[in-house]
């Protein structure tokens, strides 16, 4: 296999793609949203719990590619205790470092394994929608998101 | 290209196909030596679009660099040159789909607007609120939203003929569903991401049973096998430039000349003029009633060259070597494990649609492109398809008569790859 795809689906991810984490009805939402790109079909809904302006809990449903999936996964363990603002930052490194040529944040932790992603434009909105999805669910939009 | 030999395999391909010089003809085809990611390009997205031949880059370069002038218009020499050739192309494509007159041949943009121009004009003159339109479940999305757009403005019901799971519309469920209140019946001839092909002469007899036109979409079907509107005896027939070798933004809209002229157009402008008053417009006759502005000369010299390059190799001959090719691709595709192809129809044209059960299609798409294969991986703009199998997308390879046995086995390693990568 060439190394480049390799930098795509870095092991983390592919782990992830299989072994989706927090996957499934989160009991108790107070906020969630569905997301939907129209480039492949995938779909995504995303549940997650505001208790005393942090996020305790993040679940998603739905069936995307690897990219997307993992991305999924990855999400909700990462914005676990983080209040609606800092989630939002980090959705802000986490693009840049998807779309601008400079290195990933440090502070990205895990999230960083997405980086080889910007090598494939075609892929970006798979690695994004979970993000754009949560972002809807935030600002408890009723209309379905699209990457469109 | 030694490492991967073009030449077709004799043992596998020995009908027809056996003497169709596929390596002299991707000579035609200056693209088809690209290489991509390192890898020699094979190129089985030609449903989505087709590759040029040169041909026909040719023709756009002599267009600009000797004739460029606008048609119709003026007495100088460029004028008569350009609109000469548009009318040569017209001509060429009045005998590829042997219509009865060039009347019947309109240049529009591609099959999706030569649908909207028919639900737009022939529909909304001939649709009352209560009626139906009927279609196959098997559509594109351009071959539903027009129609969905006219049902809406009118009141009107749209039906679906459902398909079953092999990809096929039932005649007899075809049948069932024509009935009082059908006027119109839209339906593919071939499917873009199925590759079943309808039986469409014996659904058109059905239709006229009962005084109902039908308007074919016949995009996927054009490129590779012989259309024959009268044969059909097809009311309206629609099809892509670029899906046959010629260029984007050129297409055909085929219509019954008596239809034609019981219409009102569908763009008013210059050329679908005879004169025009502040009070009143007298319109232009057939063809270019509905070629309102001043049409893609360009295109159209090009699809010109387009169907030359095909009439040079034959369409009989281009329909035998593809039916053993995707024969083939069949036979190569379908006996591997944790692959499903999807659209199973007997009678199928170009494409094998498929799923792979360890990967997404996208994941498919990305790592057959680092192979070099350009395949379409998603809905194929039939989301319903999808939704009939359950599926949210597919990876679909389409062929065309340029494509080889080997770069059939390129596939199937690229596909072993994905599973060796997901397993």
């Amino acid at each position: 296999m060439t190394s480049d795809l390799n930098d795509l689906y870095q092991e983390t991810i592919i782990d992830h793609s299989k072994r989706p984490r927090n996957k499934g009805v989160l009991e108790h939402a107070t906020h969630h949203a569905e997301g939907y790109n129209p480039l492949c079909g995938d779909r995504v809904t995303i549940e997650l719990k505001l208790e005393d302006g942090r996020i305790s809990g993040v679940g998603f449903q739905g069936s995307g590619c690897a990219i997307s999936t993992a991305s999924a996964s990855l999400m909700t363990e990462a914005l676990r205790g983080k209040t609606p603002e800092e989630a939002e930052q980090s959705f802000e490194k986490f693009h840049d470092m998807l779309t601008e040529d400079k290195a990933p944040a440090a502070d990205l932790g895990k999230l960083a394994v997405f980086s080889g992603v910007r090598q494939y434009p075609m892929r970006v909105k798979c690695a994004t929608l979970a993000w754009h999805t949560l972002r809807a669910a935030l600002q408890g939009e009723a209309k379905a998101v699209s990457t469109e | 290209m030694s490492a991967r030999p073009m030449s077709i395999h004799v043992d596998l391909l020995r009908g027809p196909a056996a003497a169709f010089d596929v390596d002299r003809i991707r000579e035609d085809f200056p693209i088809l030596r690209e290489k991509v990611h390192g890898k020699p390009l094979v190129y089985l997205d030609n449903a989505a679009t087709s590759q040029k031949p040169q041909a026909v880059i040719d023709s756009l370069v002599d267009y600009y660099s000797h004739y460029n002038a606008n048609v119709h218009r003026a007495v100088h020499l460029l004028s008569a040159r350009a609109t000469e050739a548009c009318d040569q192309s017209r001509e060429k494509a009045r005998a590829f789909i042997n219509a009865a007159s060039t009347n019947e041949i309109i240049f529009v943009r591609g099959t999706t607007e030569a649908l909207n121009l028919v639900a737009q004009t022939h529909g909304r003159q001939n649709i009352q609120p209560g009626d139906e339109i009927l279609i196959s479940g098997l559509e594109h999305h351009s071959n539903i939203v027009p129609w969905q757009m006219l049902c809406n403005e009118k009141q009107a019901h749209l039906r679906v003929v459902p398909i079953d799971d092999a990809g096929v519309v039932p005649l007899d469920r075809f049948a069932k569903a024509l009935n009082d209140r059908t006027r119109i019946v839209a339906i593919a001839h071939v499917s873009n991401a199925l590759g079943t092909v309808n039986p469409l002469a014996e659904m058109i007899e059905l239709a006229h049973r009962r005084n109902v036109p039908v308007v074919v979409d016949g995009a996927q079907a054009v490129p590779h096998m012989r259309v024959d509107v009268r044969a059909l005896d097809a009311d309206f027939y629609a099809f892509s430039g670029h899906k046959l070798f010629g260029p984007t933004g050129i297409g055909v809209l085929y219509g019954k000349e008596k239809l034609l002229e019981a219409m009102p157009p569908f763009q008013g402008g210059g050329d679908m003029i005879r004169s025009v008053t502040f009070e009143k417009t007298e319109y232009n006759v057939l063809p270019y009633k509905f070629e309102a502005g001043t049409p893609d000369v360009a295109g159209i010299v090009g699809l010109g060259a387009a169907l030359d390059y095909v009439n040079g190799i034959g369409i009989d001959a281009i329909a035998a070597y593809e039916h053993e090719l995707l024969e083939y691709a069949t036979q190569a595709i379908s006996p591997l494990d944790g692959v499903r192809i999807v659209g199973t129809a007997p009678h199928k044209a170009s494409v094998i649609s498929f799923v792979i059960d360890s990967a997404h299609p996208h994941d498919v798409g990305t790592i057959l492109d680092r192979e070099g294969i350009a395949v379409r991986t998603g809905h194929h703009c039939a989301q319903p398809v999808m939704d009939r199998f359950q599926i949210a997308a597919t990876t679909r390879a389409s062929l065309a008569f340029y494509n080889t046995a080997a770069e059939i086995d390129a596939l199937v390693t690229g596909i072993r790859k994905v599973q060796e990568f997901f397993s």
